[in-house]
């Protein structure tokens, strides 16, 4: 009834290719930016955020970085928890060596960092492809994982190879350290979220994400019809391990303030992102937040349900929710193989029609 | 659909609080996940205690105490999301059984004002009091135990280990890498040498490792693992015929778990032990009577007794007591959590008041101070006897070698405090 | 000879062996992808409960004991019989049967000419509910798996290798159990598709799923069959690395090692995952012998990889994998 085209007049050709062309759909989403930014801040208390918003906030940004590479530019990467590694080295490496400049600055030169290494371990993909290239990434996953672990620059020495984040702040507050707000956490990663969702959805429906698409779709085709693959892949893998890079970052020093390589950014975390990803819906930057809210909240959700409501023992709660999530999994793909963002889409479609679907 | 999602959450979420009266010592366990077979027994012998106390007793000093159940899977995140979820509920100190959450844990709990206490694992330098004022862990510490397992073999030698050769197999983590610094300057003292031997978690895959053990067969292997990595290293031990009486692992390396799988081949193999181990102790009559007998054992009930399982007890144990402590300096039965740091610090337990609680000699007698959070970090060594399934102790408790690692854990710590710009308190 | 030559051959040897474990898992990956295109993510986890199951039904533990006592306050343990190994073994992999069955039912029937990707992320469905079930049947503790296969050092190998070398040379009696329970499995495997009319079947759905259809052949019979097979190779894998480590979640992880296997050796010959293994566990096994020590150890993990994407740059489709036709 409200969500519908018509009366919605476009008079230039930039309002016609915006992101949200219905009228209702542009205040709805100017409605969950207020909610975000002008009311969850000011409600938020410690377990919300470090249990529910910041990791989901922080996983939508690796997810996102992952489906430009995935979703976008078809080349499977399970090097994702490798990426996260770099751009949280490289952050704690730029916040103890240049204790005076802003971390959020930081922030963003450990996701260029990161950017750097994800091309070099890119390189390959111009020649392997599919899952043959999956497997590949995951020589970077392991191999830098040993190196963080190994090296001890990295972690400046410390007795045990963890990796600390000291004080830092913004204006005045703090958003590292233990002494870092609920709210202060989340409006970081929220700021750094919004941005990173902005880009990559302009550079997804630009020239470069065109290309990206071409690409997935039939590089060989591609190449013939005048797109370079090499620096398309490239310019794939370099934003994607940005993003990946800030995530990391921000994984480390905003939310977690503590990290071991081997068991924060391990191979596991690769595999999630990866999932986050899929089930969110490859190619659909909505779907990247899909698929983090579903693998993020679906979890605590069930804990809360089972152990807390429910009463039951632990670990039969645990192993039961392996066994919900495991099946919703199948469930929603046997009922929409493309993710939760084609059924968002589906949703949407019957919603234009509705309530007079003939 | 996401109004009635979100309500769902927040309905779930508002019903996980349950009533503020009681004592809340929330047990962050792990049931699930790559090293459930180490957290299993540990939750249940943590759980079983407080059940013990509450049924027989009404709790400490008449007080109840709650032990609400988290499952962290050893996952940080979770512990991270384990430690928010409960710590609203009024919790009074945490035992996460995981060096990596500890360490999350560390600046979060001195942040809230809650005790950490984790005994023989997580932050060696932590038993520097002046420096963190909200963690514990004594009674011994990563550190100790290396320098316990060289003083046992010191013994072993007529007090000579110039020329030996000692290898450290260790989980290639921060848990790992803890006991690397103590031996280095250890082999500078005495004068061994020491050969260091990664191995990468999970640790199916050693053949590598024990065929380096086989071609430079070192005179002792020191081993520190946990998980899956201790069955396969002990089953590769027996498999090339390392002597197994010189095959010594840390205290988690040394359960049963770990060396049921290799069968009669693990005889002879020795671990480090803090506390006492099997069911020759008074308090096991009343855990039967009250506990499983009354069908309130904490999991399937068939780990009493265990190594780990007496672990969590012992854990457990020490909590109350300190709690016990903090009721009896706070004038009150209903402490908070800063009462319960100060009877943590004020905490002493003598050989009396063990055998009171029915657990005569299980660990040593220490007493807390301002500056002292790690107790004397005295263990034991124990011994696998395979044709009868059981540990057996085969050495008193041996004392660390402090001259060396006072200075070394001063250091840690005068690291941790410059980063975190921490004055030192108990001046 | 000199001693550094002859612990390198040690190493090598060993390097084989522990190749020939790795192929175990890997032949359930190419078995699957082979047949139906589908990267089989829950392989480890096939694994894992293959061997929870044998252990469970060889003890006589009583599914969903735990669920059962949570939910009824009973106190249900232990059926209280042993069964001999063999029926263990045999009613197990009618177990995997029953759940390859499940699985085609249940799952793929519904995810037919799907993208490969969605069929793997249906894999990863499998994955958890797998291991949660496993968990949920027959408890998260670690249990010992003993089926009577010889561990520990071969004397006759160490003994005669001593008498020619000087040196004997450590082989673990496991391994070699391992090597002679692949050359059967892989032998069997490949009579049973040369010479058998569902092997042959099999084939074609291989070459060609609409083909192998239009001719009569059953597609969804050849799924149960080939993830019948595939459990059951996963039920070898978790003997093997059970008897080695105990049952218990990390079994699923051995699927990390199989992976490199998959790649260097191709993801659709069986052969291939056999020489892959072999190249990977002499390859992992040397550079932590030669260069391991020097850059600090526990190198194989990447290396394996590393050594794989090495092979693939020159080979992107494997070793033994099709030829990558790409038409426009």
């Amino acid at each position: 009834m409200f969500y519908r085209e018509a009366g919605d007049f476009k008079t230039s050709y930039r309002q016609d290719s915006q992101t949200f062309p219905i009228r209702f759909d542009r205040w709805r989403f100017y409605a969950v930016l207020a909610l975000a930014f002008g009311v969850i801040p000011f409600v938020i208390n410690d377990y919300w955020a470090n249990s529910v918003f910041v990791p989901f906030l922080i996983y939508a940004i690796a997810a996102i970085g992952l489906n430009i590479l995935t979703g976008y530019a078809g080349q499977v990467s399970l090097g994702t928890g490798g990426f996260m590694a770099v751009g949280a080295y490289a952050c704690y490496k730029l916040m103890t060596s240049f204790p005076e400049v802003s971390i959020l600055i930081h922030v963003l030169l450990a996701g260029g960092v990161t950017a750097a290494v994800g091309v070099l371990f890119g390189l390959p993909s111009l020649r392997i492809k599919g899952f043959y290239l999956a497997v590949a990434t995951l020589a970077a996953q392991f191999f830098l994982v040993w190196l963080f672990n190994k090296v001890p620059w990295f972690y400046n020495f410390s007795a045990s190879g963890q990796i600390t984040a000291p004080d830092r702040t913004v204006l005045g507050y703090f958003v590292t350290g233990a002494q870092t707000s609920a709210t202060a956490k989340y409006l970081v990663c929220l700021v750094f979220l919004v941005l990173v969702a902005l880009i990559a959805r302009n550079l997804t429906r630009g020239t470069v994400g065109r290309k990206w698409m071409a690409i997935r779709d039939m590089d060989i085709a591609a190449e013939i019809i005048g797109v370079n693959p090499l620096t398309t892949k490239l310019t794939a893998f370099a934003v994607s391990s940005f993003f990946i890079g800030i995530a990391g970052a921000l994984f480390f020093a905003v939310y977690l303030g503590a990290a071991e390589v081997g068991e924060a950014f391990g191979i596991q975390k690769s595999f999630l992102i990866l999932f986050m990803v899929i089930i969110g819906g490859l190619g659909s930057i909505f779907g990247s937040f899909a698929g983090a809210a579903f693998l993020v909240l679906l979890p605590v959700l069930l804990k809360n349900l089972l152990v807390g409501t429910l009463g039951w023992p632990t670990d039969l709660a645990a192993h039961i929710e392996l066994m919900i999530v495991g099946g919703l999994i199948v469930v929603f793909l046997i009922a929409e193989p493309h993710g939760l963002a084609q059924l968002w889409r589906l949703a949407k479609e019957k919603l234009r029609l509705w309530p007079f679907p003939h | 659909m996401k109004m009635k999602f979100a309500t769902a959450v927040a309905a779930a979420m508002s019903l996980a609080a349950p009533a503020m009266a009681d004592l809340v010592i929330p047990n962050l366990s792990y049931r699930t996940g790559p090293f459930a077979a180490g957290g299993i027994p540990y939750a249940d012998g943590f759980n079983d205690y407080f059940t013990l106390l509450n049924e027989r007793d009404g709790g400490i000093g008449g007080e109840k105490v709650q032990v609400p159940e988290c499952e962290t899977a050893y996952n940080t995140e979770k512990g991270v999301e384990c430690y928010e979820a409960t710590k609203g509920l009024g919790a009074l100190v945490y035992n996460p059984l995981s060096t990596g959450i500890t360490y999350q844990l560390i600046p979060k709990v001195s942040q809230d004002g809650i005790t950490l206490y984790t005994p023989g694992y997580g932050r060696t330098s932590a038993a520097n009091g002046a420096i963190f004022e909200w963690v514990f862990n004594y009674p011994a510490n990563y550190w100790d135990g290396a320098s316990v397992a060289v003083k046992y073999l010191l013994e072993q030698n007529g007090g000579d280990l110039k020329g030996k050769k000692i290898a450290l197999l260790y989980h290639n983590s921060a848990y790992g890498k803890e006991p690397i610094r103590t031996l280095e300057s250890l082999a500078a003292k005495h004068g061994y040498e020491l050969t260091q031997m990664p191995i990468d978690t999970p640790g199916q895959e050693q053949k590598s490792q024990w065929l380096q053990v086989r071609r430079e067969k070192p005179d002792y292997v020191i081993f520190w693992g946990w998980g899956v990595m201790n069955q396969v290293a002990i089953q590769e031990a027996v498999n090339i015929k390392f002597p197994m009486e010189n095959f010594i692992g840390v205290w988690w390396s040394g359960s049963e778990n770990d060396v049921l799988p290799a069968g009669d081949g693990a005889n002879g193999y020795k671990s480090l032990a803090m506390h006492g181990t099997g069911m020759d102790y008074p308090v096991y009559a009343d855990m039967q009577k009250y506990v499983v007998d009354a069908g309130k054992a904490s999991g399937a009930g068939d780990q009493v007794g265990s190594v780990l399982y007496s672990r969590g007890m012992y854990a457990a144990m020490v909590i109350s007591e300190a709690v016990r402590k903090a009721q009896e300096l706070a004038g009150t039965s209903a402490v908070n959590a800063a009462q319960v740091r100060d009877g943590f610090e004020a905490l002493e337990i003598t050989e009396e008041r063990m055998a009171e609680i029915g657990l005569p000699n299980f660990g040593q007698p220490f007493a807390a101070s301002c500056t002292d959070h790690g107790g004397p970090g005295a263990a034991m060594i124990q011994q696998w006897d395979a044709a009868a399934k059981e540990w057996n102790l085969v050495t008193g408790f041996i004392a660390p070698d402090d001259e060396v690692l006072d200075p070394l854990v001063a250091e840690d710590s005068a690291a941790f405090a410059a980063e975190n710009k921490i004055t030192p308190r108990c001046n | 000879m000199p001693e550094q030559l002859l612990y390198a051959m040690e190493v090598t040897l060993n390097g084989l062996m522990a190749g020939v474990m790795y192929s175990l898992v890997a032949l359930g990956f190419v078995l699957i992808f082979k047949a139906s295109g589908i990267f089989n993510y829950a392989q480890g986890v096939l694994a894992l409960f293959a061997a929870l199951t044998l252990v469970g039904l060889q003890n006589g533990q009583i599914p969903f004991a735990h669920l059962i006592n949570a939910a009824l306050g009973t106190n249900l343990h232990s059926f209280g019989w042993k069964l001999p190994v063999l029926v263990a073994i045999a009613l197990t992999a009618l177990v995997m049967v029953g759940l390859a069955i499940l699985i085609e039912k249940l799952v793929l029937k519904h995810l037919v000419n799907q993208a490969p990707i969605i069929l793997f992320m249906a894999t990863i469905g499998l994955a958890y509910f797998l291991e949660g079930l496993g968990d949920v049947m027959w408890g998260a503790d670690i249990k010992k798996l003993d089926v009577g296969l010889p561990q520990g050092i071969s004397e006759t190998v160490e003994s005669v290798t001593d008498s020619i070398f000087g040196y004997g040379f450590f082989i673990d009696n496991l391994d070699i159990v391992a090597t002679v329970v692949a050359v059967l499995l892989v032998a069997s495997l490949t009579i049973f598709s040369q010479y058998s009319k569902q092997g042959r079947a099999l084939r074609a759905v291989a070459d060609d799923h609409q083909a192998a259809l239009s001719v009569g052949i059953s597609l969804r019979f050849i799924w149960v069959l080939v993830w019948s097979i595939a459990g059951f190779v996963a039920l070898v894998a978790g003997i093997m690395w059970g008897t080695k480590s105990g049952v218990q979640f990390s079994l699923s992880l051995i699927a990390l090692k199989a992976l490199p296997v998959l790649m260097l050796g191709g993801f659709t010959s069986i052969p291939g995952a056999i020489v892959g293994g072999l190249i990977i566990g002499v390859g992992e096994k040397l550079f932590e012998f030669s260069v391991g020590p020097m850059i600090g150890g526990a190198t194989e993990n990447w290396f394996a990889y590393m050594l794989a994407l090495i092979f693939l740059v020159f080979r992107p489709q494997g070793l033994f994998g099709e030829k990558i036709i790409e038409r426009v």
